[in-house]
């Protein structure tokens, strides 16, 4: 496989003692087994998420991904920009367009950089971690790394929202994509191909601000996958991963439920398929312990 | 050619005939029972060798009838096609071999099944002659359109392209009709966006400048007489002056009237003269000459002005049109962007509730609205209140709130309603005219014309009949141009609600058609759907007894009376269906190749067997447009049908004569399945009235029947559809249970 | 702000719709609606608002300012991204809800105290001080939003939560003392600062 190298652009919270370490913990192993090198755009800001609309108006929120879209053209040049957050990935990429189509904005824009002695020049593409697979290292590829493979798993592909919208992975449907699907059987797990709250909302941020009424809509994504016989849920997105896992607790508190269902990231699941052992896939930051991926892993 | 008839029957064995049923067999039948003089067999008649055979026959041993027992005879046309004989067709391929099963059990009756249609198809060539036109065809190739429309105009000019003279009937005394009003018309062409030039002006200089058009203005049609090809027209004018013209074809384009909201008082159009109709806003737009729209009340600038939409339309009320113009949105959209492209301030609302943009044009012109700041409101509008400024109450649908807006102008969107002639069948029509008048048909919406467009010199009324709500009748889904007067076409807005577009390319198929039919007219061919079709019905004069059903139920007023109340037929007024025929109770009108006889021969000629035998027959006249394609197609999908049916193919469940009917309950049969198509306001029928008229009729075989003491069941009328392919073979089968049910008929010899 | 409202409210007098057209992110979009109602349908707090998508672009273009600009609905809004895939005008729903929200709050119309709303500021004021989430701290900014008392029961009651996550290393005591932090922090607030200026300054000047 030939080596990779991609700008990359981890997000606030993949950063050490932050909500998704465990994350980035698994795509640092799942992509040492890919050859994928991820040089980390020096000096990255957050993005402003898709809450970030409150405060900032739309200049400063573009102006935000802008500055990251400039750095990794200025540090890490002729390299895809890669996230593996959905809402970093998400802003980068609809900041990257609106300023390409708005040639005012695109100006203002750069005008704002110029304070930061930085320029745009808006020729990076923007990606996510799951292009980067699919589309460059390919299901043939990563099945043929797969040392233990996950058997017996019956697994819920949750793609969650932005992941999937508005931009989604090239080929897929929004309504019902099925990359993850593809990517859990090849890792010897079983899909669930017809989970129906594969693309249904957890309420992102919303889970702090609202959190009656988005921990119904995740009370419906972990009964549904319980419904389908699942051992475990996947998801690519660290939002969605924290909403459907922490809140467990609390939801079995308010519905009278025995919700105990592990939330795992692909980047888990391959690296564990991939055969490294827990701690690399960093399956000791689980809330709700996954342990039959910890049984595979530590045999 | 000598008057001796020849009859030679071939036989073809290809397509597995002649591994499931014995040839010679039938050969021997053709001949001996069937009286052909010679009769061949070939592995596969409709091949180049085959055809050729027959060819050969008719130029070297003068045969003159001939019988082909192979394939369904609406299959391989092209092959036998022999118009210098007569011909008929036994069809062992469709008819028996696959719809029967290939079994030793059923070997006898499939091969009694063959032997019968052979025996009927001989037995119907033998009272068959050569069709041959009545001498009475003249090729005119002159049209005449009536109307100068749009529609109108459209018709000419492409009638002209095609090398054929054309003549413009116009009542007032100038081109271009309502259009001629309009400032733009809906874009036809992409981006769609906006509003083109109506193309009216263009279209009256090239009428100008075309030698092959003449035109009368200030002209109404006086009286209509002849037929196809021989249309003789009283053309009058203003002063009173007549010409008479003659004509092959002609099209009537008269166009459409706006319906008048008057009566909606919630509308107020009576109460402000700044409550307008769609009609009245191109002219009012027009009169402002490009400058700022002023409204009429004091001619203060437009500053805000409401489309109201669909008023009196899709409606169920009395008074007001129960459908929808199709085309009222696209006009608001297009008249909101007059007072746009005036000023782009002008506060525009299209007031809607299901906004209908039809067309290729239509969504992009909607969202053209939209880019140019029209608003769209989804409201029904309850009041509009006359004042200064004028109150548009509405509930506004989207909000769910009763609300109002302020308005210089408001527009109502009123529906188009035919310019047609009074409809013949608005009063049902009498036998004899001195008979009692029946009461007056309920009229339905509002009229709009009452005098005579066409005044046609017809038995059947003076203009072309309706459908629904004054649109004329046609064919909606096999053709549509045809109406119910043969070699007169409508077009535009007369037949259904159109936009110019929908105009001009209705125009151009009717001149196409109206060309078709002077063509036809001058060969003395039928027109749609028995096309080039010869024969033409012809009477028996000392057998009538001048009872007028058969000119009272041509379903295309095709027949007139002579001075003493016999048919005058007008051969290309007809389109050959028979339904005088069946009509006729002294069975005295008949077709060459299609007659009273032509279908007893047959009835008579299936060897119907004695009781004991336990073998019922059953008759099946089934029509040939939509039936008889249904039995074929579920033939060809390898559907069972009972070995007790011998079907005969009709022109028109009209044509079925009562005397079938009875004479085969006297000789045997046990049972008779009738199929036609639909009938009523739905009608499919391609006669348009050919198959409620054998409803109606068959409606009295009940007497005949209980007069034979026989069960009512024996005899069953059905409405079939072509697409029937499942049900029509069921409908056979049914009545060969039914049969075994009630028994055998006691009518066997 | 009042004093920006009270402006546009004279300069848009006629036009709500073009105030929007002008002032609001992807606002000119607004007038394309069809009025399907598709996005009302596929929200997923469709069940939460008063005001569906549909609903707020009518009242746009009935000129419903103030019902428009005080509405809860934009602020209900998941950024599912559910309206704009399903939207057969092509409209871009998600955006025009933010940019509603936006404007609203600029004018202060906003309604007061709506959770979603304080958060969002409270996020936004986080990651202005470091370039980056400071994820403990906004966490307990929300907690501590409607004051002390009410902040100490909020985190009691996420007391569980909170060890869960120290355990799981998803979450760090030392972010109270510092914490994760770009190195050009006054580079990127300068920068902010100008681009908040260009579009403060785009709208005064649309008044």
């Amino acid at each position: 496989m030939a080596k990779k190298e991609v700008s990359f652009y981890p997000g606030c919270s993949s950063q050490t003692g932050a909500s998704s370490s465990n994350m980035m913990r698994a795509t640092q192993t799942m992509c040492d087994e890919l050859d994928i090198t991820l040089n980390e755009i020096p000096d990255w800001n957050c993005c402003g998420a898709s809450i970030g609309y409150g405060g900032g108006g739309e200049l400063p929120r573009l102006t935000l991904s802008a500055r990251n879209i400039a750095l990794s053209e200025q540090h890490n040049p002729g390299q895809d920009m890669v996230a593996t957050c959905a809402a970093c990935w998400l802003s980068t990429r609809e900041a990257k367009e609106r300023l390409h189509e708005d040639q005012n904005m695109f100006r203002d824009a750069n005008t704002a950089l110029n304070e930061a002695n930085l320029k745009l020049n808006n020729q990076t593409p923007v990606r996510h971690m799951v292009e980067v697979l699919i589309e460059d290292i390919g299901f043939e590829a990563i099945r043929a790394k797969v040392k233990k493979p996950l058997e017996g798993l019956k697994i819920a592909s949750y793609v969650g929202c932005q992941t999937n919208r508005p931009f989604g992975i090239a080929e897929e449907s929004f309504e019902n994509p099925v990359y993850l699907d593809h990517l859990i059987d090849s890792v010897g797990a079983e899909s669930i191909p017809t989970y129906e709250k594969k693309v249904q909302c957890c309420g992102g941020a919303l889970a702090f601000s609202e959190p009656e009424k988005s921990q119904e809509m995740i009370h419906g994504i972990i009964e549904a996958a319980y419904d389908h016989g699942a051992d475990l849920i996947a998801t690519p997105c660290p939002l969605c991963q924290a909403n459907v896992e922490i809140y467990q607790d609390q939801i079995n508190a308010r519905f009278g439920s025995k919700f105990n269902m592990p939330v795992v990231y692909y980047s888990q699941l391959m690296s564990v398929a991939f055969g490294r052992n827990s701690k690399d896939s960093a399956l000791d930051g689980q809330i709700i312990r996954a342990k039959s991926l910890e049984d595979i892993a530590g045999k | 050619m000598s008057d001796e008839k020849k009859f030679a029957g071939y036989i073809c064995t290809g397509c597995g005939i002649g591994d499931r049923l014995d040839p010679s067999q039938l050969e021997s039948i053709a001949t001996r029972e069937g009286k052909m003089q010679s009769c061949k067999q070939h592995e596969m008649l409709c091949n180049s060798e085959g055809v050729q055979m027959i060819r050969d026959d008719i130029a070297n041993d003068a045969v003159t009838h001939v019988m082909i027992a192979a394939c369904s005879r609406r299959a391989k046309v092209e092959a036998f096609n022999f118009t210098d004989v007569a011909l008929t067709r036994a069809n062992l391929r469709e008819g028996v071999i696959w719809v029967r099963p290939d079994a030793d059990e059923h070997q006898e009756t499939t091969q009694e099944m063959a032997d019968d249609y052979v025996r009927m198809a001989c037995a119907e060539l033998r009272s068959m002659s050569k069709p041959a036109s009545s001498g009475e065809q003249q090729l005119n190739k002159t049209i005449m359109v009536v109307g100068g429309g749009i529609t109108g105009m459209t018709a000419a000019i492409e009638a002209a392209a095609a090398g054929y003279p054309a003549h413009i009937i116009e009542k007032s005394g100038a081109l271009g009709g309502q259009a001629a009003d309009y400032i733009k018309s809906i874009p036809t062409r992409s981006p769609y966006s906006e509003p083109q030039d109506t193309g009216v002006a263009a279209m009256i200089a090239s009428i100008e400048a075309n030698d092959l058009i003449t035109v009368h203005l200030n002209s109404t049609v006086a009286k209509t007489a002849g037929a196809p090809g021989r249309f003789s027209v009283d053309i009058a004018t203003e002063s009173g002056a007549v010409v008479t013209e003659t004509f092959g074809a002609i099209i009537q384009a008269t166009g459409f009237n706006l319906y008048d909201p008057s009566g909606l008082m919630q509308f107020g159009y009576s109460s402000s003269p700044d409550i307008i109709t769609n009609g009245e806003l191109e002219k009012l737009v027009k009169a402002s000459n490009g400058g700022p729209i002023k409204r009429p009340s004091d001619g203060k600038e437009v500053k805000a002005v409401a489309f109201v939409q669909n008023v009196g339309q899709s409606s169920t009320e009395k008074g007001q049109l129960s459908y929808h113009s199709g085309i009222g949105d696209l006009i608001a959209i297009k008249q909101a962007m007059y007072f746009k492209a005036q000023n782009g301030d002008c506060d525009t609302t299209i007031l809607f509730n299901n906004l209908r943009t039809p067309g290729a044009a239509g969504e992009d012109f909607y969202r053209a609205g939209q880019e140019k700041m029209v608003t769209f409101s989804k409201g029904e509008v309850s009041e509009v209140v006359a004042g200064d400024s004028l109150e548009v109450k509405f509930k506004d649908l989207i909000l769910d709130e009763e609300t109002s807006m302020q308005a210089d102008l408001v527009v109502l969107d009123v529906g188009m309603m035919p310019n047609s002639g009074p409809d013949p069948y608005a009063v049902p029509m009498v036998i004899d005219e001195d008979a009692e008048k029946t009461e007056e048909a309920e009229v339905k919406a509002p009229t709009v014309t009452v005098d005579s467009i066409l005044n046609l010199d017809y038995r059947q009324g003076t203009d072309l009949p309706h459908l629904k709500n004054g649109f004329t009748d046609s064919h909606f889904i096999c053709f549509p141009y045809e109406t119910r007067r043969t070699g007169i076409y409508a077009a535009g807005p007369l037949r259904r609600p159109m936009d110019m577009r929908q105009a001009q390319d209705d125009a151009a198929g009717a001149a196409m058609k109206a060309i078709q039919a002077a063509e036809n007219a001058g060969k003395g061919m039928a027109a749609h759907p028995r096309a080039g079709d010869l024969s033409f019905p012809k009477f028996r004069m000392d057998g009538c007894t001048q009872c007028k059903r058969c000119t009272v139920e041509c379903p295309f007023g095709a027949i007139n009376e002579d001075e003493k109340g016999y048919p005058m037929f007008n051969e290309s007024r007809c389109r050959r269906c028979g339904t005088c025929m069946g009509a006729c109770p002294v069975r005295v009108i008949s077709f060459e190749n299609y007659s009273v006889e032509t279908v007893n021969q047959q009835i008579k000629n299936v060897e119907v067997p004695e009781e004991f035998d336990e073998k019922p027959r059953i008759l099946v006249l089934a029509c040939e447009n939509d039936a008889y394609p249904a039995l074929d197609q579920a033939a060809m999908n390898g559907v069972e049908i009972n070995p007790w049916a011998r079907v005969i193919p009709v022109r028109c469940l009209g044509s079925v004569s009562l005397s079938w009917i009875t004479d085969s309950l006297n000789s045997g049969y046990d049972g008779i399945v009738l199929m036609g198509c639909a009938k009523g306001d739905d009608y499919q029928c391609h006669f348009v009235r050919g198959s409620a008229m054998a409803h109606e009729r068959m409606g009295k075989v009940g007497d005949t029947l209980s007069s034979l003491n026989l069960e009512p069941e024996r005899v069953v009328v059905y409405e079939v559809a072509i697409t029937d392919v499942e049900r029509a073979p069921k409908l056979i089968n049914d009545m060969a249970e039914t049969v075994e049910k009630i028994g055998l008929s006691p009518f066997k010899f | 702000m009042s004093d920006l409202n009270t402006a546009m409210t004279e300069r848009y007098r006629s036009s709500f719709l073009k105030e929007v057209e002008a002032n609001v992110e992807e606002g000119e979009w607004v007038k394309m609606c069809m009025q399907c109602g598709v996005c009302a349908g596929s929200c997923p707090l469709g069940n939460a608002w008063e005001h569906t998508p549909q609903k707020l672009f009518m009242m746009i273009r009935a000129g419903k300012r103030e019902a428009v600009l005080s509405s809860d609905a934009m602020w209900m809004c998941t950024s599912c991204y559910n309206c704009i895939a399903r939207c057969p005008r092509g409209l871009p729903i998600t955006h025009i809800m933010h940019g509603l929200a936006h404007y609203a709050k600029r004018l202060g119309l906003s309604p007061k105290n709506q959770p979603t709303q304080q958060f969002a500021q409270i996020f936004w004021d986080n990651l202005m001080k470091k370039g980056r989430v400071n994820e403990l701290k906004l966490g307990l900014s929300m907690y501590f939003k409607d004051g002390f008392g009410q902040g100490i029961k909020n985190a009691m009651a996420n007391q569980k939560l909170g060890q869960n996550m120290m355990k799981a290393k998803r979450m760090s005591a030392m972010e109270l003392f510092g914490g994760h932090s770009i190195k050009d922090t006054s580079g990127l607030q300068k920068m902010i600062k100008k681009a908040q200026e260009i579009e403060d300054a785009k709208i005064q000047g649309n008044s």
